[in-house]
């Protein structure tokens, strides 16, 4: 975090000065004073100027953007970024050119991304925020594919009687596929397998 | 590739000035070695190497562009 320390006449002053250093308003720093002004005798024996220190308030959400422009620049990449926070999550929607490099293989490249984000946002934090990052959608097209699939194979699994085991996924693309499925009738669906191979398997439910 | 993969380890480490990269170049592939403070190897490294992955996924992803590989080692 930024911070200067000021001296001057009275608190107040100092203050001033030290936001026009840092080009910062008053609800975005965390003032300390550290020493007291005082006029002393006669206004000039023992006269002690005031002394604060003025630093930059933490802002979660200013931190990770300002992480991800970095990493970008480093790649390269001039992507839009579209923060809409909603109650639980924030939600980075990154739009542009060569975007797809973001996402890599099955998302494995976004998903990277957002967890080394959140672990530098949530460093500094004692109440964690939980950031998402999206690349054009991809996230709710992958949902959306995930789902199909889902129902698909659980036809299938009805059909043939025979359990159908899906590849490995993280958690939450399995849990995409639990949920799709959790109100079907004839199937039932659990993991196995240990991280970062754990897989979905669908089993049909045995008639009572 | 070494000043990404430096400001990432910056970014997760609790002493950042004893964050070092070093650049060795292959034929094919650049080798860039991380050494950081004894105290933050768990936060380059992470739970069963965590954290170590999804930076080498994303040092991948931004070489990858570029044409090229790189690897990247913690010391």
């Amino acid at each position: 975090m930024r911070s200067v320390e000021v001296s001057a006449k009275t608190v107040e002053e100092a203050v001033k000065i030290a936001l026009e250093k840092l080009n910062l308003t008053e609800d975005e720093v965390n003032i300390e004073i550290l020493e007291h002004p005082n006029k002393g005798f006669l206004g000039f024996l023992g006269s002690k100027n005031a002394l604060v220190r003025v630093e930059e308030k933490y802002d979660p959400l200013k931190a990770g953007q300002k992480f991800l422009e970095k990493i970008f620049s480093f790649m390269k990449l001039e992507p839009t970024i579209n923060i809409v926070e909603e109650d639980e999550y924030t939600i980075f929607n990154l739009s542009g050119k060569d975007l797809g490099i973001l996402i890599g293989r099955r998302g494995e490249t976004l998903d990277s991304l957002q967890f080394l984000l959140n672990l530098v946002v949530n460093k500094n934090l004692e109440n964690r925020v939980k950031y998402i990052i999206d690349v054009e959608g991809y996230r709710s097209r992958r949902e959306n594919t995930l789902a199909d699939l889902a129902n698909r194979l659980a036809k299938k699994v009805i059909r043939t009687g025979r359990k159908v085991v899906l590849e490995p996924m993280n958690p939450q693309e399995r849990r995409i596929i639990h949920l799709t499925l959790q109100d079907n009738k004839y199937i039932t669906t659990y993991s196995e397998g240990e991280e970062p191979y754990r897989k979905v398997v669908i089993v049909p439910k045995k008639q009572a | 590739m070494k000043e990404l993969v430096e400001y990432l380890a910056k970014s997760l480490v609790d002493h950042p000035e004893d964050v070092h990269v070093n650049e060795v170049e292959g034929e094919r592939t650049i080798i860039l070695e991380l050494s950081v403070s004894p105290e933050d190897m768990g936060k380059v490294i992470g739970k069963q190497g965590r954290i170590a992955k999804a930076i080498r996924t994303v040092v991948k992803a931004a070489a990858a562009k570029e044409g090229k590989k790189v690897s990247v080692e913690i010391l």
